[in-house]
């Protein structure tokens, strides 16, 4: 049997206004790297047959679902895969229209990378700034702004320089990629999107997919700071093995850091200390395990441990308190105003919150806040402060992206109402024990 | 030697997957797990093994037998869910259709709409308040829009234009009584993914994978097993041919590819290569452009 050699995913989500040819991009990187398939080809020019007047709509590749092909306009996140020799990547397609901004938060929340479209003729238009914005706002590590549809403006190198000096004009406001590149392509044609463009030779730089091949990811996840919520209490009823039937494991997925056999660990809220015994992961037990590792944990002490607690590395502590502050994706048509009660969920603890300030909204097209707004509407971000009726153990979303998110969630329709990403703590965790040791 | 603390691809998809189930057990009151003993539904089980282990999985396993299956398909189905020591919840489409609950509609031969309200009966007398399943986003355009935790209403339907915004890896596990989810742990994974990981974790699966010799019909551009339910017509092309099965449905709608391959390595090695979908041999998904995006709106799996 041969072994296959590691293979790495890379997740990213494309975004652009209506027409910037999101969806012709994602078809191109697919029929080019030859991830389309005949089937999907002979639909694709069944449609076209039908509506396109016989062109092959490239678009028409992840615009899956009735009224979408029927108005042109991609309605929902649409997830792609497709795979080249040296990675697996997962696309979220998200539409660009204003109203969609939830979709786009949707999309992005799990991306190491954004693509940003911008229209060569158009230049950056306030889309652009909005999902420079949101990219930025969701903390995703690398950004590629493609230039696209070079092939309308002559394939013109003055034209990408001016356009790429107007985005590197209002990136430093946003001060938060780590790494972002400029590529100047044609979807439509193909230019730069997997095969090197012929029609601009000005350009060195690396092919959109060449790009997504190669860019650094392994330091995306946070392996500083141990942070284990547990999910789950393993405690096998009935257990035809007698050495199982003391067993108690507490599972979850780590959030960040490492973890080791015999390492101490303190667990929160309570305060315990304790360390580690054994690691269960999904390949079997192991002396070690990492974030985003899916494991099992088995403690020294027996400890009355339960979902929603945190388990940590006592000298790198969370922050910990009932009230926070948070930005906030507003996503549901009815809108927040101060005072209203929701359920917050948060790493593995659900409880009930109260929204008590608005003191921002972010005109995210200018950056620039507007103080104490009556309420948030749909798609709007603004800065908030809430109150919980039990503490968050937590990190402040930029160091932490699975400790410092929360969700909202309204009682009742049980919507998800809003995405939440946390201010870093003012103090960390203060035990109320400090010194119980078991 | 510096360890790596990276995650090849399938092991970020596992860790995902068993993050998936495990919000399940912790959330859920009454779920169960859809197994079919298709390979999707294999490397869900392998899954949830290991998302519980040492404990057994907490939820028992549930099948809609149109009565149109391979045979071979639910020999395997009743001997895995055995060596597990899961308990097994059978629903005929036969009996759905007896009590009344699902009516064919005259001529109607397929079993595939029928499954739907039979799944949904089976639902409401259990009372279960999420089906875990193995669909995969990759399967089909209207899948790629599904969400890991998919709300249905008291009605089993699917709302695409009004589905839950699902964020970082908080889920939104709430639902109202007679409402329920479902989830689909391995939203992200290919048909590439599933093989490797059959091969990975060395799991069986049913033997029509693999390349045997079968008696096949040629309808409508594709193979079909001759069967009594499908007997050629006059004049019809009929062979004995090397196949196997890409993707299962029922007996009637799963097209056989011709295929030499009778390993794991052979078979990753022919996807690999094929230049046609996974359920580009499934006729009940080309009756139109949107054929799973209707059935799904309806409850289908």
């Amino acid at each position: 049997m041969i072994t296959p050699p590691s293979i790495e995913i890379l997740r990213f989500n494309t975004c652009g206004s209506v027409d910037d040819g999101k969806s012709t991009l994602i078809g191109r990187l697919l029929y080019d790297s030859k991830n389309l398939m005949e089937d999907q080809l002979d639909a694709l020019e069944r449609s076209a047959d039908l509506t396109g007047g016989g062109q092959i709509n490239l678009a028409n590749v992840t615009d899956g679902l009735r009224a979408e092909r029927e108005q042109g306009i991609t309605i929902d996140v649409a997830y792609r895969y497709f795979a080249t020799p040296r990675r697996r990547f997962i696309v979220a397609d998200t539409p660009g229209h204003v109203q969609y901004t939830r979709n786009m938060v949707t999309g992005a929340s799990t991306a190491n990378l954004s693509i940003v479209l911008v229209d060569a003729r158009q230049g950056v238009t306030e889309q652009t700034r909005r999902h420079s914005c949101i990219a930025a706002l969701l903390g995703i590590p690398h950004i590629v702004f493609a230039v696209n549809k070079m092939d309308l403006v002559n394939w013109s190198e003055q034209r990408f320089w001016e356009i790429r000096a107007d985005i590197e004009a209002f990136l430093p406001k946003l001060d938060a990629f780590r790494d972002v590149k400029f590529i100047p392509i044609s979807a439509l044609h193909g230019d730069n999107v997997v095969d090197p463009s012929p029609h601009m030779p000005w350009y060195e730089g690396p092919t959109l997919l060449r790009h997504l091949e190669t860019v650094h990811i392994a330091s995306d996840w946070n392996l500083t700071a141990l942070r284990f919520p547990v999910q789950w209490v393993n405690r096998p009823h009935r257990p035809t093995d007698p050495r199982l039937h003391d067993f108690r494991g507490f599972s979850g997925q780590l959030a960040g850091g490492i973890v080791r056999v015999g390492q101490p660990v303190l667990v929160l809220p309570s305060g315990w200390k304790t360390r580690v015994r054994e690691i269960w992961t999904p390949a079997g037990i192991e002396p070690e395990a990492f974030c985003p590792q899916s494991i099992t944990l088995v403690l020294e002490h027996d400890l009355d441990i339960s979902r929603g607690d945190m388990i940590v590395a006592p000298d790198a502590l969370p922050g910990m308190g009932q009230e926070v502050a948070a930005r906030l994706c507003w996503m549901h048509p009815r809108p927040l105003s101060p005072g209203r009660k929701f359920l917050l969920k948060h790493t593995t603890q659900t409880v009930q919150a109260v929204v008590t300030h608005l003191d921002h909204r972010l005109d995210i097209a200018s950056f620039e806040p507007e103080p104490a707004p009556a309420e948030l509407h749909l798609n709007d971000i603004g800065e908030v402060r809430v109150h919980t009726a039990k503490p968050l153990i937590y990190d402040g979303y930029t160091s932490n992206r699975l400790t410092g998110s929360f969700i909202l969630i309204e009682p009742g329709t049980n919507a998800t109402v809003a995405a939440g990403m946390l201010r870093p703590p003012t103090e960390p965790a203060r035990l109320e024990y400090t010194d119980f040791v078991i | 030697m510096s360890p790596s603390y990276h995650l090849d691809h399938l092991q970020y998809l596992e860790s995902e997957a068993i993050h998936v189930l495990r919000e399940v057990a912790a959330e859920f009151e009454r779920p169960c797990i859809l197994f079919s003993g298709g390979k999707d539904s294999i490397c869900l089980l392998r899954l949830a093994e290991k998302a519980f282990r040492p404990s057994p999985i907490p939820m028992p396993l549930l099948n809609i037998d149109t009565g149109h299956h391979f045979p071979e398909l639910n020999e395997f189905r009743d001997r895995r869910a055995r060596e597990l020591g899961a308990r097994l919840i059978v629903r005929t489409v036969e009996e759905a259709i007896a009590r009344g609950i699902a009516v064919p509609t005259p001529g109607e031969i397929s079993r595939n709409r029928l499954q739907i309200p039979t799944l949904l009966a089976a639902i409401e007398e259990f009372r279960f308040d999420a089906c875990v399943g193995g669909a995969r986003r990759d399967e089909e355009k209207a899948r790629a829009k599904e969400r890991f935790f998919s709300f249905r209403d008291a009605f089993g339907q699917w709302d695409p234009r009004n589905q839950r915004p699902e964020v970082w890896n908080l889920y939104n596990t709430r639902v109202n009584p007679g409402e329920h989810m479902r989830v689909f742990p391995l939203s992200n994974w290919t048909e590439l993914d599933v093989w490797e990981y059959i091969r990975r974790e060395n799991l069986e699966v049913p033997r029509i994978y693999f390349s045997h010799p079968r008696l096949c019909v040629r309808r409508q551009g594709q193979w079909m097993p001759v069967t009594d339910l499908l007997p050629p017509r006059p004049g019809e092309e009929v062979r004995e041919l090397r196949v196997r099965v890409r993707t299962i449905g029922d007996i009637i709608s799963t097209g056989m590819i011709e295929s030499p391959a009778d390993t794991v390595d052979d078979i990753i090695a022919e996807i690999a290569a094929a230049r046609v979908t996974e359920r580009g041999s499934r006729a009940d998904d080309k009756s139109g452009e949107a054929a799973m995006e209707d059935r799904k709106k309806l409850g289908y799996f």
